[in-house]
């Protein structure tokens, strides 16, 4: 572990994933998120790695499949309209099982929206995205510290599971400086990451093996069935095995808020203000939405008398809230969306009963 | 004693290939094979299929193949390539997935200069799809998608990539050749080899554009579809190297 | 010199691209037809082949081998 460290988010990011053996990083420039490609053009040729600054999303993630394929660690970062450009393309990582770490540092929508935090690609992210039948798994830390600590592992869960992985993060993760303790001090030396061959799915020359092929085109119906029930098995998998959560004072509560990334930080406060006023509010913080953790959510909203749905959106993850908890007890919402963040008080006032229903 | 004069390349797979009788798509994928060949290279080659009639191109290819959403093969290589810098790296792309969709993937691979071999075969028409109007197709020339023939007023210009490419200083090979007969099919062997070799030397990107028939959607045998591209693509599209060797990464 | 040309039948697709290549004109489609439901090409007079390639350089199915035989 390193000596603890201000960085700003986004550079955090990009420091974790060399550190987590990230050598080849392609990407297109989009505020809010500009500082992690910078970083990665100043910081991936010391480490004998590769940045390459491509000519749109749409072919940052195609480099991405290419390098992926390839058997290079590999990941990109984009911000909310530039990962719409890219999820042709993610259908296509999903499509042929390639592994690689993707990064939305969410901005508000629909279209160009505004470069200030939201919460509005929640379905994009946690639902496919593009086309087909698949699914990504999406991490989503509250800090930027949990943002590092999550990268190691979103590296080694895409290889796990050959899916690419997507860390959800905000602009106000992005923007925002913290002390950090990163796995190794900036200094120090890196050992190498594994070589290409070693994945032996990967394209490197086919020595000694019959030829690889990396594709998502199965013509024949049969092929193509057997193919997705194949990457639902490992969706199944996921789900089984790969769910993260973080419940706070949740078992005596009769409020329990859910929220994730940023907007759990804000309601963290509004708990424990809660708390403080004799008002029994819990937190329970998905930190892996998809695969969500219905059942951990389902015994706290077993034992609540309210559930409360915050997000910096107009409701996005209240469904999978309400598929959760069913008719246990009733789910509330409080939102808002495009660059405005919900205050503590306002959590408080909804937790105390006040300000009305869903804004 | 016998000596072989024609044999099938080891880098072509033994496998029937989808096109159509007559189709020159099979002439190319063997050129871009026995070039594979002639540097000894299946073993550290991987070649990028593309969308459209040779989206099946990595079943053809004894290499190690990957294939790539429509128009962006480029890009697929150019990530291919940056992880393995030592490997031979090709793209094989119709006329509509790299002058259409793929318009900026092959513009900036090119600008890049970087060191893949790119076989564009240009047959006028998208030929997977039915025979519909591509960013080549001759003014006139009838398509489903343009009944009464390509008219400018309406449908544009056709589009002369290897001339468009070779105004960039990234290429360092660009050259347009045809497989209507046995001499052209030698110059194309020779210029698709001198690609490959270039890109072994390190000198960067390198595009050959290959004209080719189509008698399905063209509505001619296999023969006569020859003799209509001698006589309506190459007085449009010259045969010739564009760019040699000056430029490059 | 002459040359000994081989096709191999069940892969033709009777394009006879190699039929117009010939220099010798020796070279037509069959009236068989093979399991594809072409009618292959073939050699009729192997003894006038000079094996100049040009049949399997035309072939995109790349079902003919050429083989030079020195007397």
């Amino acid at each position: 572990m390193s000596e603890p460290k201000l960085m700003k988010g986004n550079e955090a990011i990009a420091e974790a994933a060399i550190q987590a053996g990230c050598r080849y990083f392609f990407g297109y420039p989009i505020t809010p998120q500009n500082e992690l490609p910078e970083y990665m053009a100043r910081r991936l040729p010391e480490v004998g790695g590769v940045y390459l600054q491509a000519e749109s999303e749409v072919s940052a993630i195609n480099m991405v499949y290419g390098a992926a394929g390839a058997g290079g660690r590999v990941m990109t970062s984009s911000s909310s309209p530039g990962i719409s450009l890219m999820q042709e393309g993610i259908s296509y990582l999903a499509g042929a099982e390639l592994p690689c770490v993707l990064v939305n540092i969410v901005r508000g929508g629909p279209g160009l929206g505004g470069i200030h935090a939201a919460q509005s690609d929640y379905f994009q992210a946690t639902k496919g995205g593009g086309h087909g039948d698949y699914r990504l798994l999406v991490l989503a830390p509250g800090s930027v510290q949990e943002t590092v600590d999550l990268l190691q592992e979103a590296f080694d869960l895409a290889d796990k599971y050959r899916n690419p992985v997507m860390l959800l993060g905000d602009a106000v993760l992005g923007q925002m400086m913290e002390a950090v303790r990163l796995p190794r001090d900036l200094d120090e030396p890196l050992p190498p990451p594994p070589p290409p061959e070693s994945k032996v799915w990967a394209t490197t020359g086919a020595v000694n093996r019959s030829r690889n092929v990396i594709n998502s085109l199965y013509i024949e119906p049969e092929r193509l069935e057997k193919h997705n029930w194949h990457i639902q098995e490992k969706y199944r998998r996921m789900e089984a095995e790969e769910v993260r959560y973080e419940a706070v004072q949740v078992d005596d509560a009769g409020t329990v808020v859910v929220a994730y990334g940023t907007t759990a930080r804000i309601a963290r406060t509004a708990v424990d203000e809660a708390r403080r006023q004799g008002l029994k509010a819990g937190l329970f913080r998905p930190i892996s939405l998809y695969p969500f953790p219905y059942q951990a959510l389902r015994e706290a909203a077993g034992r609540a008398r309210r559930v409360l749905v915050v997000e910096m959106s107009c409701g996005q993850m209240l469904d999978d809230v309400r598929l959760a908890v069913g008719e246990r007890c009733p789910v509330e919402f409080y939102g808002r969306p495009g660059g405005n963040i919900p205050t503590p008080q306002e959590v408080l006032d909804r937790i105390a009963g006040k300000g009305g229903e869903a804004k | 004693m016998t000596t072989v004069v024609a044999q099938r390349p080891k880098s072509l797979s033994d496998v029937v290939m989808n096109y159509c009788p007559g189709c020159t798509h099979g002439i190319i994928h063997r050129l871009v094979a026995e070039a594979i060949d002639a540097l000894d290279a299946r073993e550290r080659t991987i070649g990028v299929a593309s969308v459209g009639c040779s989206v099946f191109a990595y079943n053809y290819f004894e290499c190690d193949m990957q294939q790539a959403s429509h128009g962006r093969a480029p890009a697929v290589a150019t990530g291919i390539k940056r992880v393995l810098p030592d490997r031979l790296v090709f793209t094989y792309q119709g006329d509509g997935d790299l002058a259409s969709i793929g318009a900026a993937e092959i513009v900036h691979a090119a600008a890049r200069g970087e060191n893949i071999t790119v076989i564009f075969v240009n047959n006028a028409n998208y030929g997977m799809t039915g025979g519909q109007m591509a960013p080549t197709t001759l003014l006139g020339q009838k398509t489903t998608t343009t009944p009464l023939g390509r008219d400018p007023k309406t449908d544009g210009f056709p589009i002369r990539m290897a001339e468009m490419l070779a105004t960039l200083q990234g290429p360092a090979y660009i050259a347009r050749v045809s497989v209507h007969s046995p001499q052209a099919v030698k110059q194309a062997g020779d210029a698709i080899k001198k690609a490959f070799r270039l890109q072994a030397e390190g000198k960067g990107f390198t595009l050959i554009e290959v004209l080719s028939t189509c008698p399905t959607n063209w509505g001619l045998a296999p023969n006569q579809a020859l003799k209509w591209l001698v006589e309506n693509l190459i007085p449009f599209y010259p045969l010739g190297e564009f760019k040699k060797e000056e430029g490059g990464a | 010199m002459a040359g000994k040309v081989t096709f191999r039948e069940e892969r033709c697709k009777g394009c006879a691209l190699c039929v117009e290549a010939c220099p010798k004109g020796i070279i037509q489609l069959s009236k068989r037809f093979n399991a594809g439901g072409f009618n292959p090409a073939e050699c009729v007079n192997e003894e006038a082949c000079i094996a100049c390639g040009f049949c399997a350089r035309m072939c995109p199915d790349a079902v003919i081998e050429v083989h030079r035989v020195d007397r």
